[in-house]
C-alpha cells in the first residue's frame, strides 16, 4: 500500500466511522428532526440523481436549483476576483492610495455581508442581480487586501533587477508584480470562495424562487426534514469539491514555489 | 583604451535618525573599455551604494556618472547587473531559460531570444538545466543563471555586486574563472565590487581600494599579473602575494594624505 492510499484511508475512515455511528444513534433515537444518514442519502438520490439516463441521471431539480446556485456563486466569485485583483494592484502599487482608502477598506470588510442582503433587495429586488451583488460585495475584501499585500511585498532585489534590465509597463506588471503576489492572491481567493458559498445560500434563503437555499427553506417549511438535510449535505459536498479544485489549480499555478511554502491569507 | 565609465566626485548621503549619513563621498575613477575593475573595500563602506549609483538605480546626492560620455540618470540601456543574492534576483516563477530570456522580451523576437539564451547558458555551462526552476539548482548554478542572464543582454558594462560572496569556496573559484573566460570571449567591460582582497587581485586588471565609510578611493592599483590566471599558480606567485598584501595594508591603514579626511569623518554621522 502506498503512502498516498494509507493517507486517503486514514482520512476517510474516521469520516465513515462517524457517519456509521450517527446512523445507529439516529435510528435508535427516532428523533424526527434528525433523520438517519441513509434516509438523507435516499432523499438526495431521489431529489437529484434519479433523472433520465440521457441527462446523466440528473433530475430537473439539478437544472432548476443546483446549477443556478452554482452559477451565481461562481459568477459572483469570479466578478469579485476581477474587481478585487484590479483594485488591489492599483491600491497596492500606489504609494499613497492606501493611506487614503485603508480605513475605508477596513470598514467595508468589517460589515457582515449578510446584513447587506436587505439593502440589495431594495436596490435590485428579488433575483439573481441581488444575489450577485451580495456575493461580490461579501467576497471582494479578502481578495483586495491580499492583493494589496502581495503586490506591495515584491522583493527589493527583484525590483532592482527589473529596473536594472529596464523592465517596465505590462511586462513589469504581469511578469514581476503579479507573479510575486500570486501566492497571496490565491490565499485570498480561497477565503473568498468559502465566503461565496455561504453568501450564495444566505441570499437564496431570502431572495429567490430557486436555488439550493430556496429548496432548503421550502423543505423546512413543509417539514420535509430529509430534504432540508440533503441540502445541507449537498452544500458541504460543493464546498469541499470547489475548495479541492481551487487547491489543485493553485498547486499548478504555483508549481514554481519550493515545496511547503504557502502564503497565509491576511484578512477575510 | 577609450574610457567607458567616468565617475566624478560621486557622493551619497542618506537622512538618518541622528542627522545625515554619508555613505560615499567624493569618489572619482574611470573604467576603460574592456577592462575588468575590482572595487574592494571594508564591509559596510558603501560599496553597494556606489554600485547602485553607477547603475542609475540610485540618484547620487553629488557628482555624476557618465557612460560613453553620456550622463547617467536612470538605468542606461546597455548595462546589466549581477547581484549578490541570486536567490532573490532570479524570478522563481520562470524556468532558467525564461529567466535568461525575460529581459530580452522587449527588444527581440522569440527565436532570437531563445538562441541568445541558449548561447548564454552554454557559456556558463548550464545547457542541461534550461528547463529547470531556480530552486531546483544549487546556489552556484543559480548565480550562473544570473550571469547568463546578464551576458545574454549583451551589456557594454557589466556591474557585479559581490557576485560570489554567497557561494562556497570551491564554487567561488569556478565562478571566478568562468567570469574571466566569458569576459574574454565577449569582451565585456566589468566593474565588480567585492570585500574579498584575494578575489579583487585575482580577477582585476585594476583594483580600486576604498576607505571606510564614507567611502573614498584610497588607491588605484594596476594588477600586473599575466592575463591568463590560474587559481593555483597565480595565487602562489610572488607578484600576487605582494599585491594582496599591498591591498590589505591599504585597507587596514590608508595612506596619511587620504586617511586624514577619512578619519575626520569617522563615525560618518555629521550635522546633528
Amino acid at each position: 500500500m502506498t503512502a498516498r492510499t494509507t493517507r486517503f484511508l486514514q482520512q476517510w475512515l474516521v469520516f465513515a466511522g462517524l457517519v456509521a455511528v450517527w446512523e445507529l444513534a439516529t435510528r435508535a433515537a427516532r428523533a424526527p428532526f434528525f433523520p438517519p444518514p441513509s434516509q438523507i442519502a435516499r432523499a438526495m438520490y431521489q431529489q437529484w440523481l434519479s433523472g433520465p439516463a440521457s441527462r446523466l441521471f440528473l433530475t430537473d431539480d439539478v437544472f432548476d436549483h443546483v446549477f443556478p446556485s452554482i452559477g451565481r456563486m461562481l459568477g459572483g466569485w469570479a466578478g469579485a476576483t476581477v474587481v478585487g485583483v484590479a483594485l488591489g494592484v492599483l491600491l497596492g502599487r500606489s504609494a499613497v492610495a492606501m493611506d487614503f482608502v485603508g480605513p475605508l477598506l477596513a470598514f467595508g470588510r468589517a460589515i457582515p455581508p449578510p446584513t447587506l442582503v436587505p439593502v440589495f433587495l431594495v436596490l435590485f429586488s428579488l433575483g439573481t442581480p441581488m444575489q450577485l451583488a451580495t456575493i461580490v460585495f461579501g467576497t471582494v475584501w479578502p481578495i483586495v487586501l491580499n492583493t494589496v499585500d502581495g503586490v506591495r511585498a515584491v522583493d527589493k532585489v527583484k525590483v532592482d533587477t527589473a529596473r536594472a534590465f529596464r523592465i517596465q509597463g505590462p511586462q513589469w506588471l504581469f511578469g514581476v508584480v503579479l507573479p510575486s503576489a500570486l501566492p497571496k492572491i490565491f490565499a485570498g481567493l480561497r477565503v473568498s470562495l468559502s465566503l461565496a458559498l455561504i453568501l450564495m445560500v444566505i441570499s437564496e434563503l431570502v431572495g429567490t424562487t430557486n436555488g439550493i437555499g430556496y429548496q432548503m427553506i421550502y423543505a423546512q417549511r413543509q417539514f420535509e426534514l430529509p430534504a432540508m438535510w440533503s441540502g445541507i449535505v449537498l452544500l458541504g459536498v460543493l464546498g469541499y469539491v470547489f475548495n479541492t479544485l481551487l487547491l489543485a489549480v493553485e498547486r499548478r499555478a504555483l508549481a514554481w514555489q519550493p515545496v511547503g511554502n504557502h502564503a497565509q491569507a491576511t484578512g477575510g | 583604451m577609450p574610457t567607458m565609465l567616468e565617475v566624478t566626485d560621486l557622493g551619497h548621503r542618506y537622512a538618518a535618525k541622528d542627522g545625515v549619513y554619508t555613505a560615499i563621498d567624493g569618489l572619482s575613477f574611470t573604467v576603460g573599455s574592456g577592462e575588468l575593475v575590482c572595487i574592494v573595500g571594508p564591509s559596510g563602506c558603501g560599496k553597494s551604494t556606489l554600485l547602485r549609483s553607477v547603475s542609475g538605480l540610485l540618484r547620487p546626492t553629488t557628482g555624476q556618472v557618465r557612460l560613453h560620455g553620456n550622463l547617467v540618470s536612470g538605468v542606461p540601456a546597455d548595462l546589466a547587473v549581477v547581484f549578490q543574492d541570486y536567490s532573490r534576483s532570479l524570478f522563481p516563477w520562470l524556468s532558467v531559460q525564461r529567466n535568461v530570456e525575460f529581459p530580452l522580451r522587449r527588444a527581440l523576437g522569440r527565436a532570437e531570444r531563445r538562441e541568445r539564451a541558449r548561447q548564454a547558458l552554454e557559456q556558463v555551462g548550464l545547457t542541461g538545466a534550461a528547463g529547470k526552476y531556480p530552486w531546483q539548482l544549487s546556489g552556484g548554478m543559480q548565480q550562473r543563471v544570473a550571469i547568463a542572464r546578464a551576458l545574454a543582454y549583451r551589456p557594454a558594462l557589466l556591474l557585479m555586486d559581490e557576485p560570489f560572496a554567497s557561494v562556497d569556496a570551491q564554487t567561488r573559484f569556478e565562478l571566478e574563472d568562468l567570469l574571466l573566460r566569458v569576459r574574454r570571449e565577449q569582451d565585456t567591460t566589468v566593474l565588480l565590487v567585492t570585500h574579498d582582497i584575494d578575489e579583487s587581485v585575482y580577477l582585476g586588471d585594476r583594483v580600486l581600494v576604498l576607505s571606510k565609510s564614507p567611502a573614498r578611493v584610497v588607491a588605484d592599483l594596476t594588477v600586473d599579473l599575466p592575463a591568463e590566471r590560474d587559481q593555483i599558480t597565480t595565487r602562489e606567485s610572488e607578484r600576487f602575494v605582494a599585491m594582496r598584501a599591498e591591498v590589505a595594508r591599504l585597507l587596514h591603514s590608508p595612506p596619511a594624505e587620504v586617511a586624514a579626511p577619512a578619519r575626520e569623518r569617522a563615525g560618518a554621522v555629521v550635522g546633528e
